[in-house]
């Protein structure tokens, strides 16, 4: 290929100029970096209310979240509902932009995007223009979630009638109406994968070849494509009931508002899992790299993964168990939900089994990995206790649901994402971010994730209700120690996000393949070229040998340490 | 078995023994196997880290029996914990017919309790110690959800169908600090949301046969039975005696004002405007405000209507 003006290898980054080239493009990895770039804005953004949230809860008293002049003039009682209003609005807007903005989009749009053509060995998606549509859709979709957040709506990411119609009832329709946009966009990605995944593999890269990466972007897209048509008809209904006064969801007009439950949950059910499969599938394509070991349990990886996503359209009652739903309905939900735990564990034994007799490296995307194992095995277990219906009657609706999605969504979707990035950055840059400074800001990233939500599975066991401003004295000590160790889990955020950033232009150039993984995305250049491969590459086989590779360059080198 | 982490709050239904038994359970072997299970990894980490440990010596890609192993244990357990939940479960949702039912509504943002015989409270809710209780109950705005921890216990109120739960107090209140044990809203429903809290009382039959007959109450004048229902119902959470706008108007000087409304005709703060603007708030929404106070139809009797107009009556501008 050819070479830039002062005699640079020509590289997606570099082979056209400007912003506009950029907002054009319908190359995937272009198209990945910038979702990449929006999607961490949102999450700096919905982590700056996440602090709002926790100042307030430092002390009983809702007292902190007032803001001008006037806060003097205000009598206590005023006082009062305005901080509990703000802290209403702080969740709600951490909640919606956490999960519609930042990690359902998530890692498929990021990393998937930039690497899914790349792992099966083809030149781009299949639908080029289609993948750019879904950007700028995702684009619009986010402005249109923020003008409808920033209007005060106080109702929760979920949304429920009929409080949400009642007093929000605009605000609503609004955000449902981005959530139905955003959910075009997260449509036309699935669909985009599933063709390229079918139609566009390598020549000899057969199914059961197929890297554990995209075999959960294969079973992510699916979710995608089946459950977000909801939304749209959510939308539907909403505003046949605002405008037209049908009644839908409203008791007040004659409606049921645990339909909107069902709605709800049954798309955003399976999005938790749109958020936490592809970030098993980075886990699962790190560990062995990282263990220069064989996956174990390959095709039970594949079977678990594509089983989550199929049990994951059952279980959406699990969230309802004391909504109102039948009693009958209560029980069967509960006994399908146990079914999601199974091929969890599943994967957790193949990870520690393929590091059994490896030869582990420590680098910084191994730290990551093994971390997701852990945190995730606290989500997991933790999630038995509101799956058994005796025990959530009590832990419904208390911190220790929020403690457990958290462990769920932060610790495992953006510990993964986090991994992935650090895994794949010299890929997507061509450099090799500094790893003493990334290895530390894992550690402070640890010890402050596990601080700040360990002691909210406590809080949650002691009875404390979610969306809470205000407390009873008694919880105060447990939400003043999450609160500092907060502070520990945003520094650690700004540390690797800055490292990872400083380093796109001052991290040393490494070769193609830094860590000697055998998935065809390494083969190509870094950063790689337009097209991604000069020749298209041909799969003899598996990508997992790692113990032949390593076996043939101990003959050749007499015994090669990783650099780290 | 080994009780790790059980923080569980105090335990004062017949269940709640059973119910923390279980989540002990579950805890105590999610804890081991987690334990279990980092220490595996981390051993691994250690003892086959590359440099002391050079090249993999294994090539193990699969076992089948190992596999099955993992398969069928998780899902063992896993029926297991289902089971377990759903026994205690069916019983929660099971009221026995001799039940004694007590009503509850839920507004923005408190409690109403009715008694079998028509008496009814807002900050307590009174039971007597040993007997089944069912609570039958309705919202009459937004959901909410009644939370007694030391119960166990929590249902959805909805505004479209009345729902139930219940349960055998086994002690009384007594030893518990403030002598209830606390009642919370766990359904999310506005600003107040948090302030949405009430007691539970236990107490003996006799004294709770006392309270729901009113023996040895005292009768109040208007006045005070006003301004108590104006800190029992909320209102206090909405309006103000002090002139300052709240969440809604304040009361100071509202008597006889004029009130200009989103539409229609101004009208005067007479008597009658008070009584529907108490019974059906939404009927004339007051201009720079939301639709958001609960109607209190059905919820106060006549003599409670009156002793409320009384007390705005009273605050003077
Ligand atoms: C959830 C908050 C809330 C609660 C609780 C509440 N109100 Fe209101 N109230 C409002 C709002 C907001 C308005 C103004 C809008 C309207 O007219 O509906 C209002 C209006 C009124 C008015 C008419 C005031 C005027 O300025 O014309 C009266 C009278 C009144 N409420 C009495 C009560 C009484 C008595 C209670 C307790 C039994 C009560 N309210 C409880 C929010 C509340
Ligand atoms: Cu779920
Ligand atoms: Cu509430």
């Amino acid at each position: 290929m050819g070479t830039t003006a002062d005699g640079k290898k020509l590289n997606y980054l570099n082979w056209e100029k400007g912003l506009w080239s950029w907002w054009m493009t319908i190359d995937h990895k272009r198209l990945g970096l910038m979702y990449l770039a929006s999607i961490l804005i949102f999450f700096f953004l919905g982590g700056a209310a996440a602090l709002a949230i926790l100042m307030e809860l430092f002390t009983p008293e809702a007292d902190t979240l007032v803001f001008g002049d006037d806060a003097q003039t205000l009598t206590p009682q005023q006082l009062d509902t305005e901080a509990k209003s703000n802290y209403n609005t702080a969740f709600t807007l951490h909640g919606v932009i956490m999960i519609f903005l930042f990690i359902v989009p998530g890692i498929p749009a990021t990393l998937g995007n930039f690497l899914l053509p790349l792992m099966v060995g083809a030149k781009d998606v299949a639908f080029p223009k289609l993948n750019r549509h879904s950007f700028w859709v995702y684009t619009l979709g986010s402005f249109i979630a923020l003008l409808a957040v920033f209007q005060g709506i106080d109702t929760g990411w979920t949304f429920y009638a009929p409080y949400s119609i009642q007093e929000n009832g605009y605000g609503v329709i609004l955000m449902t109406f981005a959530a139905f946009i955003l959910g075009f966009s997260s449509i036309m990605t699935g669909v985009n994968f599933l063709v390229t995944i079918h139609k566009m593999r390598a020549p000899g890269l057969t199914w059961d070849k197929l890297p554990l990466f995209v075999w959960s972007m294969y079973a992510t897209s699916i979710l995608q494509v089946v459950a977000t048509p909801i939304v749209g008809i959510t939308l539907l209904l909403l505003i046949a009931e605002n405008i037209f006064g049908i009644g839908v969801f409203d008791p007040a007009v004659g409606g049921d508002p645990v339909l909107f439950e069902h709605l709800f949950w049954f798309y955003s059910h399976p999005v938790v899992y749109i958020m936490i499969l592809p970030a098993m599938g980075i886990v699962s394509e790190i560990i062995p790299v990282f263990s220069r070991k064989p996956i174990f349990g390959y095709t039970s990886i594949v079977f678990a993964s594509v089983g989550i996503a199929a049990i994951a359209l059952l279980v959406w009652g699990h969230h309802m168990f004391v909504a109102g739903m039948s009693n009958m309905a209560r029980y069967i939900f509960s006994f399908l939900t146990f079914f999601v735990a199974v091929p969890t564990a599943i994967k957790v034994f193949n990870w520690i089994c393929t590091m059994y007799k490896g030869s582990i490296h420590w680098d910084t995307p191994m730290l990551y990995a093994m971390s997701f194992v852990f945190l995730f095995m606290i989500a997991g277990t933790t999630g038995i206790h509101l799956a058994t219906l005796a025990t959530d009657a009590h832990y419904h609706d208390t911190y220790f649901v929020v403690a457990h999605f958290h462990y769920t969504i932060q610790g495992g979707a953006v510990i993964g994402l986090v991994a992935g990035l650090h895994y794949w950055f010299p890929k997507m840059f061509g450099k090799m971010y500094n790893q003493p400074v990334a290895k530390l800001g894992w550690l402070i990233l640890f010890i402050g994730f596990n601080g700040t939500f360990l002691p909210q599975f406590i809080l949650g066991m002691e009875g404390m209700p979610r969306r809470y401003a205000s407390y009873p004295e008694e919880f105060t000590d447990l939400h003043q120690l999450s609160t500092k160790f907060a502070m520990f889990n945003g520094l650690g955020y700004a540390l690797v996000f800055g490292n990872l950033f400083v380093s796109i232009f001052t991290g040393k150039k490494c070769d193609a393949n830094p860590w000697r993984a055998l998935t065809l995305e390494w083969k190509a250049d870094s950063p790689p070229i337009h097209e991604n491969f000069e020749n298209i590459p041909r799969v003899d086989e598996g990508f997992y040998g790692y113990d032949k590779e390593v076996e043939e360059e101990e003959t050749v080198k007499g015994g090669a340490t990783h650099g780290a | 078995m080994f009780d790790f982490f059980d923080y569980m709050p105090i335990q004062a239904s017949t269940w709640a023994d059973r119910v923390d038994w279980m989540n002990n359970w579950i805890t105590d072997v999610s804890t081991i196997c987690t334990v279990a299970i980092t220490a595996v990894m981390l051993y691994f980490a250690i003892r086959y880290r590359a440099g002391k440990h050079s090249a993999p010596s294994s090539k193990a890609d699969h076992n089948l029996n190992l596999e099955i192993v993992w398969t069928v244990i998780p899902s063992i357990v896993c029926v297991y914990c289902f089971y377990i939940g759903f026994d205690v479960y069916k019983e929660m949702r099971t009221p026995p017919a001799n039940a004694t039912e007590i009503g509850v509504t839920g507004f923005k943002w408190g409690w109403n309790f009715t008694y079998e015989n028509g008496k009814t409270s807002s900050k307590e809710l009174v039971v007597p110690v040993g007997e089944p209780i069912k609570l039958v109950m309705k919202s009459s705005d937004v959901l909410h959800s009644f939370f007694i921890p030391s119960m166990r216990v929590k249902e959805d109120l909805r505004g479209d169908r009345y729902s139930y739960l219940w349960f055998t107090p086994t002690i009384t209140s007594d030893e518990q600090p403030g002598g209830v044990f606390p009642i919370f809203c766990a359904e999310y429903c506005g600003v107040n949301h948090s302030g949405m809290r009430a007691g539970l009382k236990v107490v003996s039959r006799a004294e709770y046969n006392d309270f729901i007959q009113e023996r040895g109450a005292i009768e109040l004048s208007p006045l005070e039975l006003g301004a108590k229902l104006y800190n029992e119902k909320a209102c206090i959470t909405c309006h103000s005696l002090d002139g300052s706008k709240v969440v809604g108007p304040t009361f100071k000087g509202l008597y006889g004002a004029n009130r200009e409304f989103t539409e229609g005709e101004p009208a005067v703060a007479d008597e009658n405007y008070l009584r529907t603007s108490i019974l059906n708030a939404g009927k004339q929404i007051v201009s720079g405000y939301q639709n958001v106070m609960p109607a209190f139809e059905g919820q106060l009797n006549d003599k409670e209507i009156d002793a409320l107009i009384a007390f705005i009556k009273a605050q003077k501008p």
